[in-house]
């Protein structure tokens, strides 16, 4: 059961009357005490390191504050600031190209990956490590330096490039051009861990829907159209949603790539790269919160469409 | 996730199939290999004098250039050994904190009735999911406030009160597989929960916790946006800080000993990775899983 399943799951229950309402109270009063003796710590680090820290950013966006001098109160100015900030703009339209242009590829081929691991096959737990290992070392610094030589001038690609005969000359990550697209690359990369949770999401459809299917004739392509995907799309469903979750918030590739500029020409200025800039090397923190309050209003926009167009295409069979 | 496929005992394999079959692992192959090709490049790369870097895409070595690893070892104003101390006790603190705060949470959750915990478990299924960067500024002011900046305190602290909810949820589900059963007869036998907790859900959850142990390693390992904010001075660099200001120190851009370094920070990541895998597959599985 996903997080997400759980959530959606949590609706009232229906009208309950004051009886059962009395009982469930003494009932429920029974462990009050134990219960918040053992979410104790969570709930000190719910209201001193998210909620309170949410509700002073909300505040602080409203201000100038700069660490040094005490805020002062300047109202909207902030989010008016960002209609005519231009990196602001091209902070967005960078994201956004990552998110809509990475995520999608990415699940594709862990989706793909993932049919054609299915069936137990052979060395399916080698091929699993295989392609789940990049996922777990893909947002380290590391690899992030792996890729700026990789697409450099004298990079990797360019080597091979030269092998089979082509020109090669364009140093990828310095190339406006591309560099984003070196990212998006590592990106899709990183396909393992959406392919394991697609990989048990297949593994819960019972063979009989196939067998069935294939003594009427179905062919593999049909098959796949008509049980595959619908009875996978609670999962497609759940990967789509975090991957966004995820994308949204890319920062260490993008830093190091671009050592901390976003360049070339703002081309890799990820909006959390921009976010960071303000807060942190400008320190101010007024509008790097309003800055934040925009990610996250877009990604609960984004959160909500999702949720609201999955009535049409997810499909729970419970 | 078991291995064996009740689809297997099927007819005998035609023709068709073994084609089908072949022609599937020969497009497999090919991704792993694109897949690895960067990974094991870097690797062969590490052992070579950086001019042979810019143009050898091949894995072919002709001699060892280990001199990277000691060139990058001391290339910075610390010996490399330093940033890995760094790291390992930033790691460990994360590990024992989240194993702590979010076991007990999650003990709370799945096992104890009492008032709000819809409300508080709602919550915390949401908090899954804001962003880091809304809470981050505030959360500096706050540390900034108490002159812990350039600690290692804001990086480990958080996990002591279970701030990685991710974890809790993974422990709830976690709990919920284990038969109340278990509870009940250690509530005739007297226990209080504190005993059913550490004496008979603790041992079972081993490998709940072996899982959080390892990505919790994996993720503090590798974080770079955190140590980036709180850490200000050389010395107190974690080996992602560290690596990247490789960039700046070395002019140029001496390849070879960057490699050689960003190998050496990949290995504790690689070895849990390893060891850890069938936990990480498991962790991941279940909370796309239904």
């Amino acid at each position: 059961m996903s997080a997400l399943s759980e959530l959606s799951k949590l609706k009232s229950k229906g009208p309950v009357t004051a009886e059962q309402r009395a009982a469930r109270r003494k009932e429920a009063s029974h462990d009050n005490k134990a219960g918040y003796l053992f979410l104790l710590p969570w709930l000190v680090g719910l209201f001193v390191f998210t909620l309170g820290p949410i509700l002073a950013s909300f505040y602080l966006s409203l201000t100038d504050y700069s660490l040094i001098q005490s805020p002062n109160f300047l109202g909207l100015d902030n989010y008016a600031r960002m209609l005519t900030d231009d990196r602001l703009h091209q902070s967005l339209q960078v994201t956004l190209t990552y998110v809509g242009v990475g995520v999608p590829l990415q699940l594709a081929l862990a989706l793909g990956v993932a049919v054609l691991l299915n069936k137990g096959m052979r060395g399916l737990a080698f091929y699993r490590s295989i392609f789940y290992l990049p996922s777990m070392l893909g947002g380290s610094v590391a690899i992030a330096l792996l890729w700026r030589q990789i697409f450099g001038t004298t990079g990797l690609v360019n080597q091979i490039l030269q092998l089979l005969g082509f020109e090669a000359t364009t140093g990828y990550v310095s190339d406006p051009d591309y560099a984003l697209w070196t990212l998006i690359l590592l990106n899709v990369w990183t396909f393992g861990s959406p392919m394991v949770i697609f990989l048990a999401g297949l593994r819960q459809i019972p063979t009989m829907y196939y067998e069935a299917a294939a003594l009427d004739g179905a062919s593999r392509i049909s098959q796949f159209a008509r049980i595959t995907l619908p009875l996978l799309s609670p999962i497609i469903f759940f990967n789509l949603v975090l991957q966004i979750i995820n994308a949204f918030q890319a920062f260490t590739q993008a830093f190091v790539v671009s050592n901390g500029t976003g360049g070339p020409s703002d081309s890799t200025l990820f909006y959390t790269l921009y976010l960071y800039e303000q807060g942190f090397t400008r320190f101010d923190m007024g509008y790097a919160s309003a800055m934040a309050w925009l990610l996250l209003a877009i990604i609960a926009m984004f959160t909500a469409v999702n949720f609201l167009l999955s009535k049409y295409w997810v499909f729970y069979d419970d | 996730m078991t291995e064996t496929i009740a689809g297997e005992i099927t007819a005998p394999r035609t023709a068709k199939d073994h084609v089908r079959s072949a022609v599937k692992h020969v497009a497999l192959i090919a991704v792993s290999l694109v897949m690895v090709y960067p990974l094991l490049w870097m690797i062969v790369s590490s052992l070579r004098p950086t001019e042979v870097i810019f143009r050898a895409p091949g894995l072919w070595l002709n001699e060892l250039y280990v001199e990277n690893y000691s060139e990058g070892w001391f290339a910075l104003s610390q010996a490399f050994d330093w940033y890995l101390v760094n790291s390992a006790i930033v790691v460990s603190g994360a590990i024992i904190g989240n194993l702590i705060s979010c076991s007990l949470a999650a003990y709370a959750f799945a096992r104890l009735k009492f008032r709000l915990r819809g409300l508080w478990f709602a919550i915390m299924l949401m908090s899954i999911m804001i962003p880091i960067h809304v809470i981050v500024v505030p959360q500096y002011i706050l540390f900034n406030a108490f002159d812990m900046v350039n600690t290692f305190l804001p990086l480990v602290l958080p996990k002591f009160v279970a701030t990685d909810a991710f974890f809790v949820f993974l422990m709830v589900q976690f709990i919920r597989g284990i038969p109340r059963e278990l509870d009940e007869a250690a509530t005739i036998d007297g226990a209080g929960h504190l005993r059913i907790f550490g004496q008979v859900l603790i041992p079972l959850m081993i490998p709940a916790l072996a899982t959080t142990a390892i990505f919790t390693f994996i993720w503090t390992w590798s974080d770079f946006f955190t140590p980036l904010i709180y850490l200000t001075s050389p010395e107190m660099y974690t080996v992602p800080v560290a690596l990247r200001s490789f960039l700046d120190a070395t002019s140029g851009s001496n390849w070879g000993a960057m490699f050689a370094m960003s190998i050496v920070s990949l290995v504790p990541m690689f070895l849990a990775f390893l060891f850890g895998q069938k936990f990480l597959v498991k962790g991941i599985a279940t909370t796309g899983g239904k």
